[in-house]
């Protein structure tokens, strides 16, 4: 990598941070408990938007997972959202009416709260349909994999986004509160992941997954990108650019080795396709606020017409870690 | 008493008090040193919690820096204390806040009575030594080493690399042998007391105080010197990954550890309450007297780091992806594509199916959709037959078919009506068996009823086409095995051509018998048709002129 090219990524990765800065008057803090963070915690960062039915489970996941404070952004939400999260003790919670496309998807607003109150913390920048597994996350907390981490001086975890779905229409299992989503959405694809190296910010471009089988097959590269860099040890400077695809600086998105063997990595399950997606694909596609919203959301309109299915013969059931390390969706690397 | 422990401790203060406690609760003295980089209000604190404790003392302090001599005099420092403060102590134990006591003391205290006057610390010759992670075996003597590895990573390498150019190369003192080992041993008093009182302590400090890494050498090497009875291992289960730092245990490896044998393990996780709950239960049931059989843990951790190193050939994903040249095999298993027999042979993909087993696809770079084995529309790990998707990235649709499928063997059709762009990858591929019947493909044509001139037209393209694919094979980044006829050389002997093929990709079997071949008696007078009409067949090889006469043939183009 050349001068010129260091200093444009340098720039850029600026840009991102004025951007951060500049959008952070936008949010309004509802609850904000950020005193209670000590020194150390695990920290998770969120932005949502009418979630409220899928709240109760996914901070008791992240909960038991050792999370030990939550900085949520809520856009603009009328179904009870707020307060539910305002009444949470390990919740601090801003809001804003502003547009989430305009803050580039909630990157500014949460590159924001990092920045104030992420530095030197593991901070896991997750949507609340997105489910950290990573190796022995059954056995070891999450605050064992930041702490093999910092021993070994790597400074971010890759987790590939996994969309799972159910066996039949979507509609036909409705999802009740504080249930865990894969016992619905208990299928995923998992040998049909496509990639290739980003050359200007070094991440992986990760496609494939059922949503490029079942509706970007005849246009695979629209398809959306899965790879995903979650959990970073935050430093004042770091961005998002773009969603949580990439980092700046671009050291941070190396979390593939390149010669030959194998970096430790985990997934985050996708629980999209639930009986609320269909409803939540119309409102998203009007609202015109997500990312390519209008062509994505109308492949999805159009593949799930008439109740289609997305399972197929070959779609495989969920089990745990060790089934994802043996499939090659993720590595413990030299974790043992 | 015979037995004390020298805990080195820089963090981790509760799990070091809960050990420090067991180890005195039985009866061994502990003597406790804490890097002088914990501020003296921590170290204060800390101290204070053993106020109740008269065999747990501590020893002045250290500022401890990986990688150099400091971390050796923290550990003179503890023992001298040790030595001087509880003069019933008749061996003593190296370890560190993070260590675990995997087996009741009594067993430990047994286990050395039992060998009185062993020394037991792991001590190889730096000339036999295959040890260190780093690969600076002798280096470590010789050279100097001013910049902290850690923190001046760059200064350290360039600077020894300059004293590799400059063939610099420090005097070893006189009357030892320089050897390394683990960190972690367990030396008798009269043998440690004859290292820290030796008379010319202060030169062979001041040598090993320049040395690499003196912590894995001093103790060591100085051991051999003193020592009457050297048994040349660790009773500190401790592994090193890939980077040279230890191995952490967790609550998981607890039926690993309970089998190990071992007395000591390091370094174990703070948070790992399982394990120390279990292995510091005071109620803990003695195991039976075995021998520290550290094998199975080694074998994890040794998988570990091969998985780190190598990886797993033939897997892309979000953590390993290689650059060109350094993916090993580019596939996870060997497979075989036949090239043009499936246009020789009607029957060919039932029949290599009996003959081969595993799965026969047909032309899986079928320019209308990938033709899965049964033309399913969706295969293993549900890659789909879709040719938008396959043609999206052609290669890594190759590379997962075969690692979803590992296991069975794949077998596939090509020529050159398919989609090409994959091929270069495939040749590059160990795994490749190739085997080509150039030009087969035009028996086919010869006997459909199209017309003479589209027939024609698509034989120039097709073999404008194999040509260019021909030339891949002969080109220099080539891995796969290949067999290669023309129409014509294979014509000459079908069977004896396909034997050898068939027995090394599954079998020691011979190709007899053949399913039936298309007639080949059209093919002379047909390449000859075509060399009247302008096109001139290369690819099918030399069928030598026509028996019969030509057939009077007309129409455009036509040359005569």
């Amino acid at each position: 990598m050349g001068v010129v090219s260091s200093y444009r990524m340098r720039l850029r990765r600026k840009l991102w941070v004025a951007r951060a800065r500049a959008r952070r008057s936008q949010l309004r803090a509802v609850a904000d408990r950020t005193r209670a963070i000590r020194g150390g915690d695990l920290l998770a960062f969120t932005t949502l938007r009418n979630e409220r039915l899928r709240l109760p489970y996914f901070l008791d996941y992240y909960r038991r997972l050792g999370i030990d404070h939550f900085l949520m952004v809520d856009n603009d939400s009328v179904d009870g959202t707020r307060d539910y999260l305002a009444a949470q003790p390990d919740v601090s919670l801003w809001t804003t009416e502003a547009s989430y496309r305009a803050s580039a998807y909630g990157v500014d607003w949460l590159n924001g709260l990092a920045r104030s109150h992420g530095a030197r913390h593991w901070c896991l920048t997750v949507d609340v349909d997105e489910f950290l597994v990573y190796p022995f996350c059954d056995s070891r907390p999450l605050r064992a994999l930041t702490d093999w981490l910092d021993a070994s001086q790597i400074r971010s975890f890759g987790a590939m986004l996994l969309d799972m779905y159910p066996k039949g229409p979507l509609a036909a299992q409705p999802y009740s509160e504080g249930q865990d989503p894969f016992e619905i959405a208990a299928w995923f694809d998992a040998g049909n992941y496509v990639m290739e190296r980003n050359p200007g910010l070094g991440n992986l471009w990760i496609q494939g997954g059922v949503r490029a089988r079942a509706f970007f097959a005849d246009a695979p590269r629209k398809a959306p990108a899965l790879n995903k860099t979650p959990l970073v040890r935050w430093a004042p400077g770091y961005a998002y650019v773009s969603s949580t695809h990439a980092l700046l600086p671009r050291g941070l998105n190396r979390t593939f080795e390149e010669a030959g063997g194998e970096k430790a990595s985990g997934v985050l399950l996708h629980a999209k396709f639930l009986d609320t997606f269909g409803a939540r694909a119309e409102e998203e596609a009007a609202r015109g606020e997500h990312y390519r919203a209008a062509d994505e959301y109308r492949a999805y309109a159009e593949g799930l017409e008439g109740g289609r299915d997305l399972w197929c013969r070959w779609s495989e059931r969920y089990i745990n870690w060790r089934q994802l390390e043996i499939l090659g969706l993720i590595s413990k690397g030299n974790w043992a | 008493m015979s037995l004390g422990f020298v805990l080195l401790v820089h963090t981790a203060f509760d799990r070091t008090e809960q050990v420090a406690r067991h180890w005195a609760a039985a009866g061994c003295p502990v003597v406790i040193h804490v890097d002088a980089k914990v501020p003296r209000a921590a170290f204060r604190a800390f101290r204070d919690r053993f106020g109740d404790a008269p065999l747990i003392r501590f020893c002045g302090r250290v500022r401890v820096e990986w990688g150099t001599w400091s971390l050796v005099a923290a550990t003179q420092t503890g023992c001298e204390r040790m030595l001087a403060a509880f003069p019933e102590v008749r061996h003593v134990y190296l370890a560190s806040g993070s260590c675990l006591p995997l087996r009741p003391v009594a067993e430990l205290t047994g286990y050395l009575a039992d060998r009185p006057g062993v020394d037991f610390i792991e001590s190889v010759a730096v000339e036999e030594a295959d040890w260190a992670v780093d690969g600076l075996e002798a280096e470590r003597f010789t050279l100097h080493f001013p910049f902290p590895w850690r923190r001046r990573r760059r200064l350290f390498d360039a600077f020894t690399e300059l004293q590799r150019r400059l063939g610099v190369a420090r005097k070893l003192p006189e009357g030892i042998v320089p050897h390394l080992g683990s960190q972690w041993w367990c030396l008798t008093r009269e043998t440690l007391e004859a290292i820290l009182t030796a008379p010319d302590r202060r030169a062979m400090d001041a040598w090993f105080s320049r040395a690499w890494i003196p912590d894995e050498s001093y103790f060591q090497t100085l051991a051999r010197r003193h020592s009457t009875r050297i048994e040349s291992r660790s009773l500190t289960l401790a592994k090193f990954d890939v980077q040279g730092k230890p191995h952490i245990f967790y609550d998981d490896h607890r039926p690993l550890l309970e089998r190990s044998d071992c007395f000591v393990a390091r370094k174990v996780w703070p948070g790992a309450e399982g394990l120390y709950s279990t292995f510091l239960d005071p109620d803990r049931p003695a195991a039976r007297m075995a021998e520290p059989d550290p094998g199975k843990i080694d074998r994890v951790f040794s998988r570990a780091n091969r998985r780190r190193a190598n990886g797993r050939a033939g897997l892309y994903n979000q953590g390993r992806f290689p650059a060109k040249g350094r993916e090993g095999k580019l596939t996870a298993a060997p497979f075989a594509v036949f090239c043009g027999l499936g246009a020789l042979f009607p029957d060919w993909e039932p029949w290599l199916a009996r003959r081969l087993g595993g799965r026969v696809h047909g032309h899986l770079y079928h320019p209308e959709g990938a033709e899965f084995a049964g033309r399913e529309e969706v295969l293993n790990g549900c890659l789909s037959a879709s040719p938008a998707l396959r043609d999206y990235r052609p290669e890594q649709f190759l590379a997962n078919l075969i690692w979803n499928t590992r296991g069975e063997r794949q077998t596939w059709q090509f020529g050159p009506g398919d989609t090409q762009a994959a091929m270069p990858f495939v040749l590059r591929d160990r795994n490749a068996t190739v085997t080509v019947v150039s030009g087969a493909w035009v028996v086919p044509l010869i006997a459909s009823d199209r017309p003479f001139d589209e027939v024609r037209a698509e034989i120039a393209r097709l073999q404008r086409i194999e040509a260019a694919f021909l030339r891949l094979l002969d080109g220099p980044e080539v891995a796969a095995r290949l067999h290669r006829w023309t129409l014509a050389e294979f014509a000459a002997g079908p069977e004896d051509r396909l034997a050898p093929v068939l027995a090394e990709i599954g079998g020691t079997e011979g190709a007899r018998p053949l399913p039936a071949m298309r007639p080949l008696s059209a093919v002379p007078d047909f390449l000859q048709r075509l060399r009247n009409a302008g096109v001139k067949p290369v690819v099918m090889g030399d069928f030598g002129v026509p028996v019969s006469t030509p057939p009077r043939v007309g129409g455009p183009g036509l040359v005569r």
